[in-house]
């Protein structure tokens, strides 16, 4: 264990956080965009669309993404020539494009369910509320809805969000060099799997750090109601407290 | 269709025998690893509730790094990290090279240490769920330690795990998929030899998928039941 080696293999991953990074925020993003319309699919009354999102999140909550990332990546070579036909395959050999597809699509079966369930726990009170007012269908959902239902959200999405930092990790599999593929390669380079471990560790630890806080300052921006303003009592027992 | 049949079949070009093993590998080091991950998940869930001060911070150290990080990276520390080391020791009694551990093993310990942590919050969780009056009365009733642990949180405790613990348990067989990358020939594995040979490489990733998908829908059914069992005595709240 060497503090100066740990050190430099730091400033060596340095290169992947970007790759990293932008595999995460446009992943997610992709996710989100998709996993919306997949939510007000499930919602729908048509029973086949609810079939369709159903098996849909079954199929990517169940597989391991691995499998997922290479069904794309390898298995559609196997139709290369269609693809050469259609000209996408020079988006379907491009191992970023297909991992960041994996990515969208796995994520979006996540927050398909996430979604869900924070439209569904908008207390009936509230809608009820809304209509007794006048408001109903979109403005309803605008004003109403929507608000409360993006404050349940945001905080479980951010959990997603940081499996999904971990899941970038599997694009490494498939040749490209974020922080994960440029660890394995400096350990099968130098055998010091410890001290690198150790270097990689904290740099995704120190993403996640900063991804939660982030994601606790949008959560704050949703809710500027639960901004409590300190009352006058509450002042002076603090002050009592702290001497 | 007869292609499909003889390619997913038992015979001499058939791999239907071949990914079958595959996946009773899969099951086998998914297993393995849960069942160390609920020993150690165990072991830092009594160091975050009862430990002292620094016990406390280590515990809660653990689940905050090991849930932080890929699994990916902590399967290549086992890896690559047990190899360096088993070859250092070797290396005392003047063998050289590289010395590659059994990757069933490292595949288990690594799963292990991850799903501990996840297990580890599931088991905490579920304690703090238990009423204290029931400890309460064990007390009173005499019980010591390690009858009361027995007697009344342990049956209890697992009451409210279960549904934590089949979601641990569905992790731990997706993240057994990356423990391919040892070398492990477990069913990701065998499905990229079979993806390789036979160039049908979207066929057979298809069928691996797939395979996985059963054994989730079984893990569910399994850990439905368990969970009817376990709570067979207590009366549903009413709907």
């Amino acid at each position: 264990m060497s503090p100066s080696f740990i050190w430099e293999t730091f400033v060596t991953l340095l290169a992947g956080v970007p790759v990293t990074l932008q595999l995460t925020v446009v992943s997610v993003l992709a996710g989100i965009a998709l996993a919306l319309v997949l939510a007000v699919l499930r919602l729908s009354r048509s029973r086949l669309a609810r079939l369709f999102v159903s098996t849909y999140v079954f199929a990517f909550r169940g597989s391991p993404m691995l499998v997922q990332i290479f069904l794309i990546y390898y298995g559609l070579g196997q139709f290369k020539s269609t693809l050469q036909d259609l000209h996408l395959w020079y988006l379907f050999r491009d191992p970023y494009f297909c991992v960041l597809l994996a990515l969208s699509l796995n994520t979006a079966a996540y927050g398909c369910e996430i979604i869900r369930g924070g439209l569904q726990s908008v207390p009936a009170q509230q809608v009820e509320a809304g209509r007794a007012c006048g408001m109903s269908g979109l403005l309803l959902f605008r004003r109403i809805t929507m608000p409360i239902a993006v404050r349940n959200i945001v905080p479980i999405y951010g959990n997603e969000v940081i499996l999904m930092v971990k899941g970038t990790a599997l694009a490494s599999t498939v040749t490209i060099m974020e922080i994960t593929g440029i660890a394995a390669k400096l350990i099968a380079e130098t055998y010091r799997a410890f001290e690198v471990f150790a270097a990689a560790g904290a740099l995704y630890l120190l993403i996640n750090f900063f991804l939660m806080r982030l994601i606790g300052l949008v959560e704050r921006a949703m809710s500027p109601h639960s901004r409590r303003t300190q009352r006058p009592s509450e002042a002076v027992e603090a002050i009592a407290t702290t001497h | 269709m007869i292609e499909y049949l003889i390619l997913f079949g038992t015979g001499p070009d058939g791999w239907g025998d071949d990914l079958a093993v595959g996946a009773a590998i899969t099951i086998a080091v998914a297993i393995a690893g849960f069942l160390l991950g609920a020993v150690f998940g165990s072991l830092v869930a009594w160091a975050r509730l009862a430990g002292n001060l620094p016990l406390r911070l280590l515990g809660e150290g653990y689940t905050t790094v090991l849930r932080g990080i890929p699994d990916l990276l902590v399967i290549y520390l086992f890896y690559f990290g047990g190899s360096a080391a088993l070859g250092a020791i070797m290396g005392l009694f003047g063998s050289q090279g590289f010395v590659a551990l059994p990757s069933f093993a490292v595949g288990a310990a690594a799963i292990g240490v991850v799903s501990a942590a996840y297990q580890a919050e599931v088991f905490r969780a579920s304690f703090n769920a238990l009423s204290q009056g029931e400890m309460e009365a064990a007390r009173a009733a005499g019980m010591h330690n390690s009858l009361m642990f027995r007697r009344i949180i342990v049956p209890q405790l697992l009451r409210h795990a279960i549904p934590g613990l089949g979601n641990v348990w569905l992790l731990v067989v997706k993240e057994s998929a990356l423990v391919s990358v040892t070398g492990l020939a477990e069913l990701m594995r065998t499905t990229q030899l079979a993806a390789g040979s036979t160039r049908l490489p979207f066929d057979f990733y298809l069928a691996g998928a797939l395979i996985y998908l059963v054994i989730t829908i079984f893990s569910t059914l399994l850990f439905a039941q368990a969970e009817r069992r376990s709570r067979r005595g207590f009366r549903e709240a009413m709907r």
